[in-house]
């Protein structure tokens, strides 16, 4: 019965029919027609004071992509997590293939076929691909048993969906692309029908990006079902079936995803119209403020990550560095800051050598470079500290926040007050951690104290990971505005998108060398792809 | 889910010490029971000995300050990130310093000694804290193997000066001459009998004043200064520290000086106040109870003080104990006081989740 089914529903859940589709719509009683491969009724679940998941329904159907949007702190990610088992939800049913099934730990949930890439890989770097695949259920008496048995098993799989890796690479070797197959695969060899992609192309290049994309597809067709949680609108038009918009914990919106559009996705997540374009003029790029040249930096283990780069960013001008991630951005970024020492070459902020002279990133704030770090939660934040004590993180030496010996705590809750209101960080309160604001929020409050020193420069790096589609609009409205007045602004994004709607100037950086540089006016998401995997561009440097 | 569940404050800083503080307590009673004693009659007489008369309490906060420095000791350390475990060296080192000076400097009045041994106990102590403190700034190595090491070290240091240099000529056992009058910590009683207040002749002294003011400029340090702040940013988050333009080398070193220095202090108390003498072993394993004293009292000055007390009551009553209940013998005592460290400070975490977890119910409902 359920191959019939399978073959019914097989390429496309949604194509096969409207009435197929409605079935599935989340409340509908599944009597007569095929019980989704996963279905949730009305799962519940509180923190403390936090609502994150209110009475949230959803079926997927088998053998269909099944996106889930919403913004940071819209219950997502605690959706997921009750359906992986590191949640209990505290109402609520969920169900596999019809079958009410008690989930209360990843190993009940691998169990009942439900597999999850997470979105940072949980894979053991310095293991091969195999050993990684079998971790946790080697099987046989000895480890080369399990091995032999697992190899035939996941070359069977490789075959079936297209998934080709090579079995006997340690994983670090492997591209990020490769990675993440690596885990879809360990999800499929243990028996995954359902799988949950969380984030899943945050690391990846545009290419790898659509090869992934493609292997969801395969899988679909093998009557897999599939969960794409992501924040990026694009992917949910081009490759699922069904899409579900969740909002302050809530199921705002469960749709085929053929009667909806981008712009109606956007309104429904924040509920209101955004914009998606960043409105922006012309650029009026003045004298050069930042001048880096034939830089090189080596990362800890001494292995040289950016490999003699040149430019200079001018007065009002926004320059974009694009790339895919590990390419060595972050060390530039981190060089330009301070943070990490070059061990060649120059970075010169306007006339003062902030190499030669050993500025430390104090100095250089205080010469007016600031820095928005790619890692806020690493390197921009102490988490454990209130936001008030965040927001003078950098600065806190400054007469200003002190008076005498003692902190000037009046002046640290003052600033951090007027800091939130500025940029509108929620809640608007300086005692409160800044572990318990959402992402957007606490990226918020990093750009208010960095932009508040009014620097020259300021350095930036993943403006707006992991921040909700509203404050993403007001977080570039604030960068444009402060290019606008006049300051330099270095941006670091693994966005494509952000950098092509920021920046006047893109530079592409490859294995540590910048290889081109592109007018965003003749820049196109492939173009810039090309040119971030090694292809020079015909403007190469 | 590694990391450590949440609490309300009230029950992270009240409830869960006190739930450790009562299950050692049952364990010792189970403990004295299979001895053959009652329970009820071995806790009210530590009771007793330790706050029941002037006598006892005088002991107990004399044994109270040795806790207070070195609790504080390690708490400075902890705030950076780093676990010293060798207050008990710096200690005695500290108290080789102070005593120096009581010899060096005897004939000297008061007003001016004291002064000279308060910075000679925290020079020693921070100067014997600073090696290991460079060794994991510069080179990486662990700070908690160098200092347990130096702790070692600074025993068979002590013991050969004591042995060899400044032993008191003519005499077998490792000990300096008594310090001249002028170099001696006045003892409380003799200062509150000055204001008309008679209190029993105990080795209760000014020391304490001493640890009471490093509590309060540890407090203003850690959560008022720049500096402070500092210490904390880099012992939570070392890459915002040098994002934040902190360096943590240095922040490892200044740290490890000021824990070094708390730890030095001890030998005020015991060296100046008490024995008036530089003796063997005089920190007496107060270096390792500070560790215990710093997590139970959460690296707080003023948890540091609650805990140091009742440590110092568990030393004082212990003592007692042994001397009223033939069965109960010395090292029992020590076994006691071994559960209660377990409990609150090794163990510190064992009845935490299931705290949080019925916290978490509650608020569910």
């Amino acid at each position: 019965m359920i191959g019939v089914l399978r073959a019914r529903l097989r390429s496309n859940g949604c194509e096969s029919g409207h009435e197929a589709c409605n079935e599935m719509s989340m409340t509908a009683p599944s009597t007569h027609s095929a019980p989704p491969a996963l279905e949730l009724r009305a799962i519940d679940k509180r923190f403390g004071a936090v609502h994150a998941n209110r009475a949230i329904s959803l079926a997927v159907a088998k053998g269909s992509i099944h996106g889930l949007i919403g913004e940071n702190g819209a219950g997502k990610s605690t959706l997921m997590n009750i359906i992986y088992g590191f949640h209990q939800a505290d109402a609520g049913e969920i169900l596999v293939n019809g079958r009410a099934v008690a989930i209360d730990s990843p190993q009940a949930a691998i169990a009942a076929g439900i597999g999850m890439v997470h979105q940072h890989f949980m894979l053991v770097e310095n293991f091969t691909v195999l050993e990684n695949v079998v971790l946790g259920i080697e099987g046989g008496r000895l480890l080369a048993q399990g091995l032999a048995a697992a190899r035939t098993e996941l070359e069977r799989l490789a075959r079936d969906y297209g998934l080709d890796v090579p079995l006997e690479t340690v994983v670090s070797e492997l591209p990020v692309g490769l990675q993440q197959r690596v885990e879809i695969l360990k999800a499929l060899y243990r028996r995954a029908e359902i799988l949950i992609l969380d984030e899943p192309t945050a690391v990846l290049t545009p290419q790898e990006a659509d090869q992934l994309f493609r292997l969801l597809a395969r899988l679909r067709e093998q009557g897999k079902s599939v969960i794409l949680v992501t924040h990026k609108l694009r992917e949910i038009m081009a490759v699922t079936d069904r899409v579900t918009v969740m909002r302050q914990g809530a199921v705002v919106a469960a749709v085929p995803t053929r009667e909806t559009s981008l712009r109606d996705l956007a309104e429904r997540m924040v509920g209101r119209a955004v914009l998606l374009q960043v409105a922006k003029g012309p650029a009026r790029p003045g004298a050069p403020l930042l001048t880096v040249q034939d830089l090189e930096v080596r990362d800890d283990r001494g292995v040289p990550r950016v490999k003699g780069v040149n430019f200079e960013l001018h007065a009002g001008e926004i320059v974009g560095i694009a790339g895919v991630a590990g390419n060595g951005q972050s060390e530039l970024l981190e060089a330009c800051a301070g943070i990490r020492s070059p061990s060649r070459g120059e970075i010169r902020l306007q006339d003062r050598d902030l190499v030669r002279e050993g500025l430390d990133p104090c100095a250089r704030r205080r010469l007016g470079l600031a820095h928005v770090p790619e890692d806020r939660l690493h390197m921009g934040l102490v988490t454990s500290f209130a936001a008030q004590a965040n927001a003078i993180l950098g600065y806190h030496d400054r007469p200003a926040y002190n008076r005498g010996v003692a902190t000037n705590r009046a002046a640290i809750l003052a600033g951090c007050e007027e800091k939130m209101a500025a940029y509108d960080v929620r809640p608007p309160n300086p005692r409160l951690r800044i572990s318990a604001f959402s992402g957007g929020n606490q990226q918020k409050l990093v750009l208010a104290r960095e932009i508040g020193a009014d620097p020259s420069v300021l350095l930036i790096g993943q403006p707006t990971r992991g921040v909700d589609i509203g404050a993403i609009e007001f977080i570039h409205k604030k960068l444009v505005a402060l290019r606008d007045a006049g300051k330099a602004l270095l941006i670091v994004s693994v966005e494509l998108e952000e950098i092509l709607g920021l920046a006047d100037r893109i530079l592409v950086i490859n294995g540590g060398e910048i290889i081109g540089e592109v007018a965003p006016a003749d820049a196109t998401e492939q173009k810039l792809g090309l040119m971030m995997a090694g292809v020079r561009g015909e403007g190469g440097a | 889910m590694s990391v450590p569940a949440k609490l309300p404050r009230w029950a992270e800083f009240g409830l869960l010490p006190f739930i450790n503080l009562t299950v050692a307590l049952l364990l010792s009673g189970a403990i004295i029971r299979i001895m053959g004693e009652s329970p009820w009659n071995a806790f009210k007489l530590m009771g007793a000995g330790a706050f029941g008369s002037q006598d006892s309490i005088g002991y107990t906060l004399y044994y109270a300050t040795n806790f207070i420095f070195t609790g504080l000791a390690v708490a400075v350390a902890y705030h950076a990130g780093l676990f010293n475990i060798g207050a008990e060296g710096q200690a005695y080192m500290g108290g080789l310093g102070t005593g120096l000076v009581c010899l060096g400097l005897g004939h000297w009045p008061l007003w001016a000694v004291l002064p000279l041994a308060v910075l000679a106990g925290a020079g020693f102590g921070a100067a014997w804290a600073f090696i290991p403190a460079w060794l994991q700034a510069r080179r990486g190595s662990h700070i908690v193997i160098t200092t347990i090491m130096f702790n070692f070290i600074a025993a068979a240091l002590m013991t050969y000066l004591l042995v060899n240099v400044l032993i008191k000529p003519g005499q077998q056992s490792p000990e300096t001459r008594e310090f001249a009058p002028g170099a001696v910590m006045p003892a409380m009683h003799e200062l509150l009998a000055k204001v008309g207040i008679s209190f029993s002749a105990t080795p209760f002294n000014l020391a304490f004043g001493f640890a009471l003011a490093a509590s309060v400029l540890v407090w203003f340090f850690i959560w008022r200064t720049r500096w402070g702040y500092a210490l904390r940013v880099a012992g939570e988050n070392a890459q915002a520290a040098v994002y934040a333009g902190i360096s943590p080398p240095r922040i490892i070193i200044g740290a490890m000086l000021l824990s070094g220095a708390l730890a030095g202090g001890l030998g005020l108390n015991e060296i100046m106040g008490a024995q008036h003498r530089l003796v063997l072993d005089f920190p007496g394993g107060a270096g390792f109870v500070g560790i215990a004293v710093a997590l139970m009292g959460r690296n707080h000055p003023a948890g540091i003080f609650v805990a140091a007390v009742l440590f110092g009551a568990l030393y004082q009553g212990g003592s007692q104990l042994s001397l009223d209940l033939p069965k109960v013998n010395r090292d029992m005592v020590v076994v006691i006081q071994g559960l209660v460290i377990l409990l609150c400070g090794a163990m510190e975490n064992l009845f935490r989740a299931p705290l949080a977890a019925m916290f978490r119910r509650k608020d569910g409902e």
